[in-house]
C-alpha cells in the first residue's frame, strides 16, 4: 500500500461563537477567537489518498486529478472566503479547524476516482493542525 | 474521532551514558552524546489529542486549557533545564529523546485525559525531533495503526 499527499493553500478569515450562548459565555469559551468582525489564517490543507501502485505507470492515482479535485471542492469554495457566511457548511456550525477538516473530507471522499482518501490534515498555522480519518 | 495536534518548543541539555556500562563501552555507544560535560538541543514537542467535537465549540478540546497543561506539566520542567541531573526519572535512565518521549507521555496524559473527560479526550501520540533531522514518536497501544 502506498500513501500519497498532495498540499494545497487557502486563506480565510473566520470567528468562533454560539447563539445559544450569552455574550459573556462566547467571550470566555472562544477568547479572541470570539471577535463578530473575524480574523484570518493562511491554512494548509494535506490530503493523503491510500492505493496500490498501478505497474503500467507506476502511480496510485494521476496528481493532477487530485489537484484538479481540491482546486475545484475545496480552494474555490474557502479560499479569500469569510468561512462563517460564505460557506454554507459553517453557516450553523463554528469552523475551527476540527470542522474543517471533517468538511474537507466530505467534499472530496465521494468524488476521489482512484484510491481511497486515507487522511485529511488542516494546519491553522504551523504549530496548530488536524488529522481526521473518516471516523 | 478528530486529532488535534499541537506544537511546542523547550530547550535543554543532557548527556547520554549507562552506568552499567564501562567508561570505553559508553564511548561506543554513544560517541559526541558521552561528553561528560553534556550538551543541549532545541527541542520541538508536538503533542496529539483525539476525540469527538463538541457540538456547541466545535471543538475537541480547548486550546488555551491544552497549552496551560503542557506548559505546567512539561515546559516549566524541562525548559532551560539539564535533563540527567533536574529530571528525577532521568537519574536511573538514560535522556534519550525515545525515553523522553514517553516521560512526556506520562506526564500529560492523566491531566488531559481528566481535563477533556466530556470528549473522550485520550492523549494519542508525542512526537519530539531533538533536531530537525532526527524525531521520535510515542504512540500509546490503544492508539497504534490509527495515527499516521
Amino acid at each position: 500500500m502506498i500513501y500519497v499527499t498532495r498540499r494545497a493553500e487557502f486563506s480565510a478569515s473566520h470567528y468562533y461563537h454560539n447563539p445559544k450562548f450569552t455574550p459573556e459565555e462566547n467571550r470566555r469559551v472562544f477568547g479572541k477567537c470570539n471577535n463578530p468582525l473575524g480574523h484570518g489564517h493562511n491554512y494548509t490543507v494535506e490530503v493523503t489518498v491510500s492505493g496500490v501502485m498501478n505497474p503500467t505507470t507506476g502511480m496510485v492515482l494521476d496528481l493532477k486529478e487530485l489537484k484538479v479535485l481540491l482546486e475545484q471542492e475545496v480552494i474555490q469554495l474557502m479560499d479569500h472566503k469569510f468561512l462563517n457566511k460564505e460557506v454554507p457548511a459553517f453557516a450553523e456550525k463554528n469552523p475551527t479547524t476540527e470542522n474543517i477538516a471533517v468538511e474537507i473530507w466530505n467534499l472530496l471522499a465521494p468524488k476521489l476516482a482512484h484510491g481511497k482518501l486515507h487522511r485529511i490534515r488542516v494546519y491553522e498555522t504551523a504549530d496548530l493542525f488536524v488529522d481526521y480519518y473518516g471516523e | 474521532m478528530v486529532y488535534l495536534t499541537r506544537r511546542y518548543r523547550f530547550s535543554a541539555g543532557h548527556r547520554l551514558h549507562n552506568d552499567a556500562l564501562s567508561a570505553e563501552e559508553n564511548r561506543r555507544v554513544y560517541g559526541k552524546c558521552n561528553n561528560p560535560s553534556g550538551h543541549g538541543h532545541n527541542y520541538l514537542l508536538e503533542v496529539t489529542v483525539a476525540g469527538t467535537i463538541d457540538p456547541a465549540t466545535g471543538m475537541v478540546f480547548d486550546l488555551s486549557a491544552l497549552d496551560g497543561i503542557v506548559a505546567e506539566r512539561v515546559l516549566e520542567k524541562l525548559d532551560h533545564k539539564n535533563l540527567n541531573l533536574d529530571m528525577e526519572n532521568f537519574r536511573a535512565q538514560v535522556p534519550t529523546t525515545e525515553n523522553l518521549c514517553r516521560e512526556i507521555y506520562e506526564l500529560l496524559r492523566t491531566p488531559l485525559e481528566e481535563a477533556g473527560g466530556a470528549q473522550g479526550l485520550e492523549l494519542a501520540r508525542v512526537r519530539l525531533e531533538e533536531t530537525s533531522l532526527n524525531s521520535f514518536e510515542y504512540v500509546p497501544e490503544h492508539a497504534r495503526g490509527r495515527v499516521m
